[in-house]
């Protein structure tokens, strides 16, 4: 289980996150959702510790680990897929998967490569491109299958869809949905595209301004015209 | 044609070196994006280490071992202790500091050893190899020079292209952030890329020494000709600084050959005003997409 607690960030005076609480389950899909600047990135990068919480705690199955260093985070099964399709433009396609499975979570069996072609054929394609030859498609089932070389048990993920066509966007969707059972993982799912997010989510958190406003089953979410057009957008 | 094999072979000795001092320069600007300025006093530095082991009647090959370990050492020294504090900031700060550097380090060789010229050893001949009754233009250390650079260069491939350390590391000078997310230690990549262009950079300060008088200021001119060689090829690629090199060192042997001396100062800032115009990211940079 992935539990943030009362967690709050700031850039200089202002407030980017305030008082955030949600859980995340094993084996489902949390999506955090909301407008442009409502914080969702900036709470993937405060539990990375790309920025420093001011307050609150984040804890991964029972572990405390809101003040653990970014570079350790992967030993301890947390992966975060940054936004804008993080791949290392310079490096070829099987580079970027190797790198991915060189700190992977502690105790963990070592992801072969070929299994995450096996998941995304297309990149076995393409092993010996390198990643900025990729379209934007292919780059983010590359940062996917990265992140799971590392063995993660929650994956962090900062809005997949963007710039994406739709039909990519629904691929991608399909096979996280599938990881999601067959690896048991934990995946927070921030996305701005809230229609699309909610339709493979389990669960749904809505931020605004930093706090959040909503917290239920992505069902109950999506069936909420009032919140829908307030905070979602659709 | 007897001329034209001469200078050949020692603008292949000279571009070696310069190749080399390129390469120091390069793998410092993949990975903290700084123009490094005291490479030259850096290199000095680990040349005198070395000089001053020599005359107290250590092997050569002893003294040279040392003079890359130092450069290792000041290499990491320099990145934690000078660089870092100034890393993320602007860019012309880092550079503005290895011109400091380049100042200190001199004065303080000055200081301790005396500005006089000193006769530094070569482990092998540096009189020109004979063929029959006459001599062609390179000798034993000029081929030894040539086989160092090689055998750093062969060893640099072999640790960027095929171990987990050298990807850590070209991962965490392409894309800090992700890299941290991925878990590899950054900030240890990074002074670790400078301790191996330090190390570099003092292989390169021996190769230039070898049968030469040195004194504080004997690798000033590489401060030019090893930037212009990185600049020729493209910073961002190891082997354009090497091909870099090994043109630089030919145009200037043929110009000293069949021209003359003074002009190769002039033909070299030539070279770099026209890859500026002309290509200003080099002849081996790396496709456009880069910061994607």
């Amino acid at each position: 289980m992935f539990a943030v607690e009362d967690l709050s960030a700031a850039y200089g005076p202002v407030k980017a996150l305030n008082g955030v609480t949600f859980t995340a389950s094993r084996g489902q899909v949390t999506a955090v959702l909301g407008a442009n600047g409502a914080g969702k990135t900036t709470l993937l990068r405060t539990v990375s510790g790309l920025v420093r919480s001011t307050r609150g705690s984040v804890q991964l199955d029972g572990k405390d680990i809101t003040r653990t260093a970014t570079e350790k985070l992967t030993s301890y099964g947390l992966a975060h897929v940054p936004e804008g399709r993080g791949v290392i433009a310079e490096l070829t396609v099987v580079e970027n998967l190797r790198l991915g499975g060189l700190h992977r979570s502690t105790g963990s069996e070592p992801m072969p490569i070929e299994r995450i072609f096996e998941l995304f054929p297309r990149l076995g394609e393409r092993r010996d491109a390198t990643a900025h030859q990729l379209s934007g498609g292919e780059r983010q089932m590359l940062v996917i299958g990265r992140a799971l070389m590392a063995r993660p048990s929650v994956l962090l993920l900062d809005e997949p869809s963007l710039g994406l066509a739709p039909r990519v966007v629904a691929q991608i969707f399909d096979l996280l949905r599938g990881l999601v059972q067959t690896e048991e993982l934990t995946v927070v799912l921030v996305e701005q595209n809230a229609r699309s997010a909610l339709s493979i989510a389990d669960h749904g958190v809505v931020l605004n301004l930093g706090k959040v406003v909503a917290s239920a089953p992505a069902a109950e979410l999506a069936a909420d015209e009032q919140l829908r057009h307030a905070y979602l957008g659709f | 044609m007897q001329q034209f094999l001469d200078t050949t072979l020692g603008g292949l000795v000279l571009g070696a070196v310069y190749a080399a001092f390129a390469l120091a320069l390069c793998l410092i600007w993949r990975s903290t994006r700084i123009v490094n300025f005291a490479q030259a006093a850096m290199a000095m530095v680990t040349t005198y280490i070395a000089l001053t082991l020599i005359n107290a009647d250590v092997p050569y090959w002893v003294a040279f071992v040392a003079a890359i370990a130092a450069g290792f050492g000041l290499g990491a020294v320099i990145e934690r202790v000078i660089i870092r504090p100034v890393e993320g900031k602007a860019e012309l700060n880092a550079v503005i500091l290895t011109l400091g550097l380049f100042m200190v380090l001199h004065g303080l060789t000055a200081i301790t050893f005396g500005v006089q010229h000193r006769g530094f050893p070569a482990p092998v001949s540096t009189n020109a190899i004979a063929v029959g009754d006459s001599s062609i233009g390179i000798t034993p250390f000029g081929i030894l020079t040539i086989v160092v650079v090689a055998v750093v260069m062969a060893g640099l491939v072999v640790l960027f292209r095929f171990t987990d350390l050298g990807l850590r590391m070209r991962a965490a000078a392409f894309n800090g952030e992700v890299s941290r997310l991925l878990g590899v230690r950054v900030g240890r990549m990074l002074t670790l890329g400078w301790a191996l262009a330090a190390a570099v950079g003092a292989v390169a300060g021996m190769l230039i020494a070898g049968g030469d008088l040195v004194n504080p200021a004997f690798m000033d001119p590489f401060v030019i000709y090893g930037f212009i060689a990185a600049v020729l090829g493209g910073l961002d690629s190891p082997l354009g600084s090497v091909i870099g090199g090994l043109i630089l060192g030919l145009s200037l042997s043929y110009v000293t050959g069949y021209i003359g001396e003074h002009l190769a100062p002039l033909v070299a800032l030539g070279i770099l005003m026209v890859v500026l115009l002309v290509r200003p990211s080099g002849l081996f940079a790396a496709a456009a997409a880069r910061r994607v």
